[in-house]
């Protein structure tokens, strides 16, 4: 009886006798069908090759017939985006060759997308104009992180991600230290997600700010208040946040010439409302980004894009589209 | 006054915020620091009143505790109050509302720079304005209630038995005691020592005895030893005891007879001794015999904080005989106050001694204290105009937190009691105020 971290660990001695036995990678610890033995499996190549990728070819031996094929040294960096928008159970993917976006909505209000660009991948392969799938976020999270999801020193844990296409179960393969971990994620139907239509043209007003100054506003957001007011105005109070709780009102101001101010283009004054229960997951993404644009177009719908810099230094972006709440009553 | 739950979580969080206030106290323009101190009460509220000094005064939902900070205006970088002749400006805000504004303290002492505090009579908004590191600035318009004021008689002078040490050695002397200890007695042993023991309520019988020939014996370690042997049958057996021992040497001042002990909730004490500890201030307890409230001074040139915490009663096994003795001691006290209606509370010293008072606005009555009580035997904490219904709404809240009778007792709605005692000992306290209401 051998366990996964058995498994790699003895597999040079073991390697001549693998046999193909059904490929029963969901759970980590052999099932029945393996008490009797090792957990045998047969590598295409040879008994004798080495054990590198041995799970991936097993099944289906030409990598081609894979519509999606990923590989990532450093997983922790595509987990953590996904982490940014998970606030909701399920994600939609779509992947091009550019990369993969990543989509949440809720309410059909709000909607968050994460953008892991081909970059970040080591290896990055679609096969398909586009490949769209819809998962579970928070299982997918799971497995992302199944060898602890706070970092070590020294060790990094790397990921080959492969999708056979519609039907199919996305295949993560995590290795670290030389353990190998095989999860199989069944996709569902992917759901048409919401068009925002926020187009950069009618943009109103942009602000970007360090994010540093808007963590803690988020962080302590009066959760009592239903709504969280945005004021942009070229003028006085230039950009405000605004609550209106149990305790009474508050009201938060960046002066425009305020040093975590990166770029302030007012046009015109604004003030929408937004749901403050629909805003307030944004801040996972909020605490992991160094600077947030803050936009709002003609019709007051916002968007919140988040500049993410990952372990490796390169740069990915989150963005969070919100409608508005109502017309502010005049008062 | 509001509904607030009185667990225990709760009471943590409050004064675990409290006692950081301090820092931030010296960054602000308007130290509200020392205020929230008032907040380990477990208060519902907190009443602020803007008159030559600050004063934030608080009451906790059993009315066992009470707190008042005055501030003086050299506290603040600047500090304006209602001119002579105009009302003064006070308001009763939601404590919970208060320390919202306040939140995270570690971020408040980097960020924050100043603090500004205002009322004005027009708005019906208490502003507290924050301002932060990069010309941000946080606007907080707090509402609050009807204006109370809150006051509870009470003179240090009258209590016979003095302690005064810096706030660090009693804080360390608490520091050993079981987190979860709900009540400490604090008594003088043989030699002037000073004794801080943890009280069981599981063993309050065995305990009470206990202290008793303790007390008898002087509290010395030749004497019979709590807890007593004599009833090893209940659950004493299973407590444990922590005492310390203090040398009067310690103290700046020790005023007090050997064998004299008090027992009050720790909770508070502790929250009081962090604030004293990190401000560096000197703690003044004055108190008197058991069930008589003990009074926590701490005092410096700016701040000036009064504790008034109930303390433990005896076990009185014949109330009834024991009232007349009681009556005459309290008695020339109680003269010092020269308030006339106070005879009709000497039969309970407790409320003799201490009153409150929560008037509304305008009742110019509110600050001339007891006198203006217009039936003292039944509702004299509270005039039958004022008797709206937010007090009434008040009481089913402090029931939760109303400790059993036998126990603590209210502060300030003792004396509202004092006409119905029966045989069977103090009711709770929040039954006559519905018959005061008609």
């Amino acid at each position: 009886m051998v366990t996964v971290a058995e498994l790699s660990g003895q597999s040079e001695k073991s390697g001549g006798s693998r046999s193909t036995s059904s490929p029963v990678f969901r759970e980590l610890r052999p099932g029945p069908a393996q008490r009797s033995g090792c957990w045998h499996l047969e590598h295409p190549s040879g008994p004798n090759a080495p054990w590198t990728m041995p799970l991936l070819t097993q099944q289906i031996p030409d990598e081609n017939d894979y519509s999606l094929v990923a590989s990532l040294d450093n997983v922790r960096n595509l987990s953590t985006i996904l982490k940014a928008i998970h606030f909701r159970e399920h994600a939609t993917c779509f992947a091009t060759k550019n990369g993969i976006k990543v989509t949440v909505e809720n309410a059909k209000c709000v909607q968050a997308n994460a953008f892991i660009q081909a970059g970040i991948f080591q290896e990055f392969r679609v096969q398909e104009e586009s490949v769209t799938f819809r998962i579970n976020l928070t299982i997918l999270l799971d497995c992302l992180s199944i060898f602890g999801s706070s970092p070590m020193p020294g060790t990094l844990t790397a990921l080959r991600m492969c999708y056979q296409g519609y039907g199919y179960p996305l295949m993560l393969f995590l290795e670290e230290g030389g353990v190998v971990t095989v999860c199989k994620i069944n996709t569902q139907e992917p759901e048409e997600t919401l068009d925002f239509d926020f187009c950069s043209t009618n943009v109103i007003n942009k602000i970007i700010l360090q994010s540093e100054g808007l963590r803690e506003a988020f962080s302590e957001l009066d959760m009592t208040s239903e709504v969280l007011q945005i004021t942009m105005s070229p003028d006085k109070p230039y950009f405000r946040l605004s609550t209106f709780g149990n305790a009474g009102s508050s009201h938060l101001d960046y002066p425009k010439d305020s040093d975590l101010m990166e770029s302030f283009q007012c046009n015109q004054t604004q003030v929408n409302r937004y749901k403050i229960s629909l805003l307030k997951p944004s801040t996972k993404a909020l605490v992991l980004s160094c600077k947030v644009s803050i936009r709002t177009d003609n019709r007051g719908f916002l968007s919140l894009q988040y500049m993410i810099r990952n372990e490796d230094g390169q740069i990915c972006f989150v963005e969070y589209y919100c409608c508005p709440d109502e017309e502010v009553p005049e008062s | 006054m509001e509904k607030i739950s009185s667990d225990w979580k709760e009471r943590e969080g409050f004064s675990r915020r409290w006692w950081k206030w301090r820092p931030l106290g010296q960054v602000c323009e308007q130290k509200p620091a020392t205020g929230l101190g008032l907040t380990l009460l477990v208060t519902a509220s907190l009443s602020l009143l803007f008159l030559a000094q600050l004063s934030l005064r608080t009451v906790n939902s059993s009315r066992s505790a009470y707190a008042c900070f005055l501030f003086a205006p050299l506290f603040f970088q600047q500090y304006q109050a209602a001119t002579p002749g105009q009302d003064p400006l006070r308001c009763k805000i939601l404590m919970k509302s208060f320390l919202s504004v306040f939140r995270s303290l570690a971020m408040l002492e980097k960020t924050v720079e100043k603090c500004c505090i205002s009322l004005n009579g027009r708005s019906s908004r208490l502003v507290v304005q924050l301002y932060c590191k990069y010309g941000v600035r946080k606007t907080h318009n707090l509402s609050f209630q009807d204006c109370e004021s809150l006051q509870a008689v009470f003179d240090p002078a009258v209590c016979p038995h003095v302690l005064c040490a810096p706030a660090r050695v009693l804080g360390e002397a608490v520091l050993p005691f079981p987190p979860a200890l709900a009540e400490v007695t604090l008594g003088i042993g043989r030699g002037q020592r000073v004794i801080l023991r943890s009280y069981q309520e599981e063993a309050g019988e065995g305990a009470r005895r206990g202290l008793g020939q303790g007390a008898e014996v002087g509290w010395d370690g030749a004497g019979p030893r709590f807890p007593p042997v004599a009833d090893p049958t209940d659950s004493a057996a299973k407590a444990m005891v922590t005492e310390m021992s203090i040398g009067g040497e310690d103290f700046q001042q020790v005023q007090a007879q050997e064998g004299v002990a008090i027992t009050f909730c720790l909770k508070e004490f502790r929250g009081l001794l962090s604030f004293a500890e990190t401000a560096n201030l000197s703690l003044s307890i004055y108190f008197d015999g058991p069930g008589r409230p003990a009074i926590f001074a701490i005092k410096d040139s700016l701040l000036d904080g009064h504790f008034v915490l109930a303390t433990l009663s005896e076990p009185d096994p014949h109330p009834q005989d024991l009232r007349a003795p009681e009556l005459q001691r309290p008695a020339p006290q109680l003269q010092a106050h020269s308030t006339p209606h106070l005879d009709d509370f000497a039969l309970d010293d407790i409320d003799s001694y201490m009153i409150a008072m929560e008037t509304t606005v305008g009742s110019e009555g509110s600050r001339t204290l007891p006198s203006t009580s217009p039936s003292p035997g039944l509702q004299p904490h509270c005039s039958p105009g004022s008797h709206s219904e937010e007090e009434d709404d008040t009481e089913p809240s402090t029931v939760p937190g109303t400790p059993p009778p036998k126990k603590f007792r209210s502060l300030f709605f003792g004396s509202v009691l004092a006409p119905a005692h029966s045989p069977q000992g103090p009711s709770p306290v929040l039954a006559e105020d519905s018959e005061g209401e008609g």
